[in-house]
């Protein structure tokens, strides 16, 4: 019994010690976006006991009461920053959903043959985008984008973010098409329905969970990728990490000002993480267990 | 993949009356092929026409995106009316590999060609053919060299962090209350942008004067507490803030591993009186090792196309110990006039990740089939 208390006490000291590494950062952050210049060279860390609050890093974007509703550039320039990214990462993603949900169920059912390509090449082909590095189409892309007018556009952002998340969806969805029995679709094909309504009436209900999955992971990785939109956005397609990043790097930043917008960069997805936890487990757990 | 095998029928048969008359399929043809010549009718105005050739054309090579967008639609709205109902099958793959055709194949060709030129992005003379030079350039280049050496670093820490998500899993697997709890707070990190993540924990937590980590590192002793002066500890940190980052990803992947494991297998090993060690060598790992293995080549994948923080954080400092080829490359683009070099390092990277990739997956399937 002894044994088994102090195995308790370890588990549960393990697991705590790093909830406590995850989530310091964040504490850290939201705490430091309400102190003062004393309170931050003095490293306090608990409010009302430490430090007194104050609404400085907050008042500087306009999100803090008093500001809240007057005019305010900051916010101005923040809301539209923030409308940006949610945009292009809900589209880009819905995009690669559709896309990658299509493929993947015809991968499942159907044998292609496209040249010398085979339903096994094709998967290949699809998932080997995974590997290639942004870098790589950073520069090209850069070109064929000015060339196009696609520089600082939403669509432009939109397409590349689609491509980049296209094979997690593939990946994802390849297994959720697998796991439905054929024989249901079989019955709606022998009773006359074509193989594009079957697949909406039938299946789609079906995976819909693992759609929402993928769709999940998409938003997540969209909104939070910088490199290419620092490439690619300057104004009007500007996305809130380069916003950020831009912030970072210029060196009268205060404090108080930065952890409030890395704080309000990073609230939507914490959030997001509290109620669709369930969602984004699954869609990760889909590309292990198959292994 | 291997069990897949070849059967003439599809998995899912259709019995489909496949009567696609001549006129039908003569139409198709033309469709496909009106709309390839309006493309490049397109192209070829607005290529004399920025060549200043001609006076008439466009301001941008957008329209021509408009026409080959037409042109991709119109292959597909052919093939339903050439092959009929198998026509219709192949519109569920063929948008994505259009998609991936134009959006990748086309610019690596480009950047294919780029990468043997001297091309001054801001000067107007426009790309100069060099040959090799770039490539004689890049061989006596150190900090190229340094770069890949430092992605050998960072790609072994993969197993540091395996090691820990492997535990952590484990002990969330395990009888434990709260474990929602903890899964959502184990998750968080990986939602965070790794831009977030530079500034929260690179520039304020690991600030020597006043961040909590530097006071931490004070009070255990640690006088001069400074994380990015020198090589390797600067290394060191840059490889704790990723492994914060994706450490939740190994995590989730392991731990829906093991909740799939057998029951019976690991009753009936606890009635035999195995140890939890034995347990655990036994049994639970070998029957993790697919899923491990897939987790390992996943976070490699994503290891390998690390930059964002090394970009904000350090931008590759203290002389260069912490670059990966991704923020060299991306330094190299900022600070020299040729990009044409920087494109070339670009590609070396992809073909000596794309020849470890294949090497590493082909050792994992050897082994998996080996195991079983």
């Amino acid at each position: 019994m002894k044994n088994n208390l102090s195995e308790k006490i370890i588990i549960y000291g393990i697991l705590l010690l790093w909830t406590f590494i995850c989530l310091f950062p964040i504490y850290w952050t939201a705490t430091t976006s309400f102190k003062t210049a004393a309170s931050v060279t003095q490293g306090l860390l608990i409010p009302w006991i430490d430090f007194e609050p104050s609404w400085k890093g907050w008042r500087n974007l306009g999100f803090s009461p008093d500001t809240l509703f007057v005019e305010s550039n900051p916010r101005e320039e923040f809301l539209a920053r923030f409308f940006n990214t949610a945009f292009i990462s809900a589209s880009a993603s819905a995009l690669a959903v559709i896309l990658g949900s299509f493929a993947a169920y015809g991968l499942s059912r159907f044998n292609y043959k496209f040249g010398f390509m085979r339903n096994p090449d094709i998967s290949f082909f699809f998932l080997s985008q995974l590997i290639l590095p942004p870098v790589v189409l950073a520069l090209p892309v850069l070109v064929l984008y000015r060339e196009l007018d696609l520089l600082d556009t939403h669509i432009g952002m939109i397409l590349i973010y689609t491509l980049t998340v296209l094979p997690i969806v593939i990946w994802i969805m390849r297994d959720q098409f697998n796991a439905v029995p054929i024989e249901l679709e079989e019955a709606a094909l022998v009773d006359g329905a074509s193989v594009w309504m079957s697949f909406f009436k039938i299946v789609l209900p079906i995976v819909l969970p693992g759609i929402a999955s993928a769709f999940i992971l998409c938003l997540i990785l969209c909104w939070n990728e910088y490199f290419l939109a620092a490439l690619i956005t300057s104004t009007d397609a500007k996305t809130m990490p380069v916003m950020v990043a831009s912030q970072i790097s210029s060196q009268s930043i205060k404090w108080w000002n930065m952890a409030a917008i890395s704080a309000a960069l990073c609230l939507p997805l914490i959030i997001v993480a509290i109620f669709l936890e369930r969602y984004i487990v699954k869609g990760m757990a889909a590309g292990a267990i198959k292994g | 993949m291997s069990e897949i095998k070849y059967i003439e029928r599809d998995p899912l048969y259709v019995v489909a009356p496949s009567t696609v008359s001549q006129a039908t399929k003569r139409a198709g043809k033309i469709i496909v092929w009106s709309s390839f010549i309006l493309m490049v009718v397109i192209a070829v105005i607005q290529t004399l026409h920025s060549n200043e050739k001609i006076s008439f054309g466009f301001s941008n090579w957008r329209p021509v995106l408009y026409a080959y967008v037409l042109w991709a639609v119109a292959i597909g709205y052919s093939r339903v009316l050439i092959y009929g109902e198998r026509g219709k099958r192949n519109l569920f793959v063929f948008p994505a590999v259009m998609f991936i055709i134009s959006i990748v194949i086309f610019p690596l060709l480009f950047g294919l060609y780029i990468s043997f030129t001297d091309w001054n992005l801001s000067s107007i003379d426009g790309r100069k053919f060099n040959g090799l030079d770039n490539f004689y350039q890049m061989i006596s280049d150190p900090y190229y060299w340094n770069a890949l050496k430092n992605m050998i670093y960072y790609v072994l820490a993969v197993l540091v962090e395996f090691t820990i998500a492997f535990l952590l899993a484990i002990l969330l697997n395990s009888q434990i209350r709260g474990r929602k709890f903890f899964r959502i707070a184990f998750l968080i990190p990986l939602m965070l942008s790794p831009v977030a993540v530079s500034w929260m924990v690179g520039k304020s937590m690991l600030e020597q004067r006043f961040g909590p980590v530097a006071s931490f590192a004070r009070w255990l002793g640690w006088d001069t507490p400074t994380f990015f002066s020198n090589p390797v500890i600067a290394k060191l940190t840059m490889m704790c803030m990723d492994a914060w980052t994706f450490i939740p990803l190994m995590i989730i992947m392991l731990l829906a591993g093991l909740q799939a494991l057998p029951k019976e297998v690991l009753e009936a090993a606890k009635v035999d009186g195995a140890n939890k060690w034995a347990l655990f060598k036994n049994i639970i790992f070998p029957i993790m090792l697919p899923v491990s293995l897939t987790t390992l080549v996943i976070r490699i994948i994503f290891k390998l196309k690390l930059a964002d923080i090394i970009i904000i954080v350090t931008a590759g400092g203290p002389g260069g110990a912490t670059d990966s080829v991704t923020s060299f490359i991306v330094r190299e683009y900022r600070d020299r006039s040729n990009v044409g070099y920087g494109t070339l390092l670009s590609f070396v990277y992809l073909i000596f990740i794309v020849i470890l990739m294949t090497v590493l997956i082909r050792f994992v399937n050897r082994w998996l089939q080996r195991a079983s």
